[in-house]
């Protein structure tokens, strides 16, 4: 638990201080967003019929652009090494530096995207479920990413590689989380669909920061 | 008295179709001072990552206190020091934020020590200054401060693998450390250390050259 939090605020710290990087993927999330009408059509039926796919799209896309940085700047100086060779688990560790992506991405992304739904005349009604499914996706999103960008972090073009191991696990929680709003915005039920991504955050929490863990050590190992 | 601490039997490793080493076997007592040496490329840096269990591309058997180190990781890890030739600190944080970091990731370290370890490396004063802007030179003396954040109750049978301790450091830096090298192997501690320059100490110090070893 000492090391959760020890790592967690280390990188919240260091994240705090260059705050230029924390504003990249938010950024481009509000250009798609205000790009997308523009080049296509800025009708109201036609934006709010495209919305909840768009935005997603938009978030997952955001929240893969800053994955490439999340060990990089650990495994050039050697902290990364050093925090191998802690004696107490890497579990936390590895939980908590995908909290710190999710706290620095996907949450900002799920608190700014009622602003953009109302840009694309998303019904009023499907906003808190448009925030709440972001909210318990993105965090997924964190966690499958960081394990790519784990394994990626020794090679020198990292980038593309992380983004054609991640998109295809994406894929599901995109699906299931643009589905919930879909269906918020026609006044259907939303459970299920939030349900699911809920089930999928809880295994990805359990499972993932193995995977993360095992990841590092190999990239360290080359 | 001495106790066997690390015990390495036909260890074999290559590189880019280059064998490093092979058949190689040595033993490590408390209160030891190995210094590898060997041209630039003879594995050095490598044999070195395999001992911390940083490096698994290689045959042979490493032991510490008569267990594998990958079986008892934590243990292990409990009683070692790696600094390696990376820098390790964060340019981002102060002198203090990294040392207190490397405190609770390494409980061994004692949180305690880090404003007199931070003197004992001549950075007394720069507790609150951020390390982006210190010198090459003072950024290893950051990560170098770790050696004396370790209390001296932990120096038994407790191992320093060092790679490289003396880049960058001034001549009366070497001198100082090479003391404090010399005072944890008088407690009972063990250290391995790469340097290409002559150790002033001799006491407990054994030499192993890397380069009779590989073809």
């Amino acid at each position: 638990m000492k090391v959760f939090w020890a790592e967690l605020s280390r990188d919240l710290l260091l994240a705090y201080r260059r705050k230029g990087d924390l504003l990249n993927p938010l950024l481009f999330f509000v250009m798609v967003l205000a790009l997308f009408p523009l080049g296509v059509s800025p009708a109201p039926d036609f934006l709010s019929q495209l919305a909840p796919g768009v935005l997603w799209v938009a978030a997952l896309l955001a929240a893969l652009l800053s994955l490439d940085n999340l060990f990089k700047s650990d495994f050039e100086d050697g902290t990364l090494e050093q925090l191998l060779l802690s004696s107490e688990s890497t579990y936390p560790i590895a939980l908590a530096k995908a909290l710190v992506h999710w706290l620095t991405t996907g949450l900002p992304l799920a608190l700014l995207a009622p602003l953009l739904a109302v840009m694309l005349f998303l019904p009023s009604h499907a906003i808190p479920t448009l925030v709440v499914s972001l909210l318990i996706g993105t965090p997924t999103l964190s966690l499958i990413g960081a394990i790519a960008s784990a394994l990626t972090v020794g090679l020198k073009k990292g980038g593309v590689l992380i983004s054609l191991l991640v998109i295809p696990l994406y894929i599901p929680v995109l699906i299931f989380g643009a589905s919930a709003v879909q269906n918020a915005t026609q006044h259907l039920p939303v459970q299920a669909y939030l349900a699911i991504l809920g089930s999928m955050l809880a295994l990805s929490i359990v499972l993932a920061p193995f995977a993360i863990a095992a990841s590092l050590r190999v990239s360290v190992s080359s | 008295m001495a106790a066997l601490l690390l015990n390495i039997t036909d260890l074999y490793c290559e590189r880019d179709d280059r064998v490093l080493f092979e058949d190689l076997s040595f033993t490590l007592n408390s209160g030891q001072i190995l210094q590898l040496v060997g041209k630039n490329g003879s594995g050095k840096t490598s044999l070195l990552r395999i001992l911390c269990g940083l490096y698994h591309a290689y045959e042979g058997s490493v032991k510490f206190l008569g267990h594998e180190i990958d079986e008892d990781r934590d243990s292990f890890h409990r009683s070692l020091t790696y600094i390696g030739h990376h820098v390790s600190v964060k340019a981002g944080l102060t002198t203090q934020e990294n040392l207190r970091w490397y405190a609770k990731i390494h409980p061994q370290l004692d949180v305690q020590r880090i404003e007199s370890a931070l003197a004992s490396v001549g950075l007394a004063g720069y507790e609150d200054v951020v390390c982006q802007n210190l010198s090459a030179g003072q950024k290893r003396r950051v990560n170098l401060a770790r050696l004396f954040m370790l209390p001296s109750t932990a120096f038994a049978n407790s191992l320093w693998i060092l790679d490289e301790p003396f880049t960058a450091i001034d001549v009366q830096g070497v001198a100082e450390l090479e003391n404090k090298i010399l005072e944890y192997s008088r407690a009972g501690g063990a250290v391995i250390l790469t340097t290409h320059q002559a150790l002033q100490i001799s006491e407990n110090v054994s030499q192993l050259n890397l380069d009779n070893w590989g073809t």
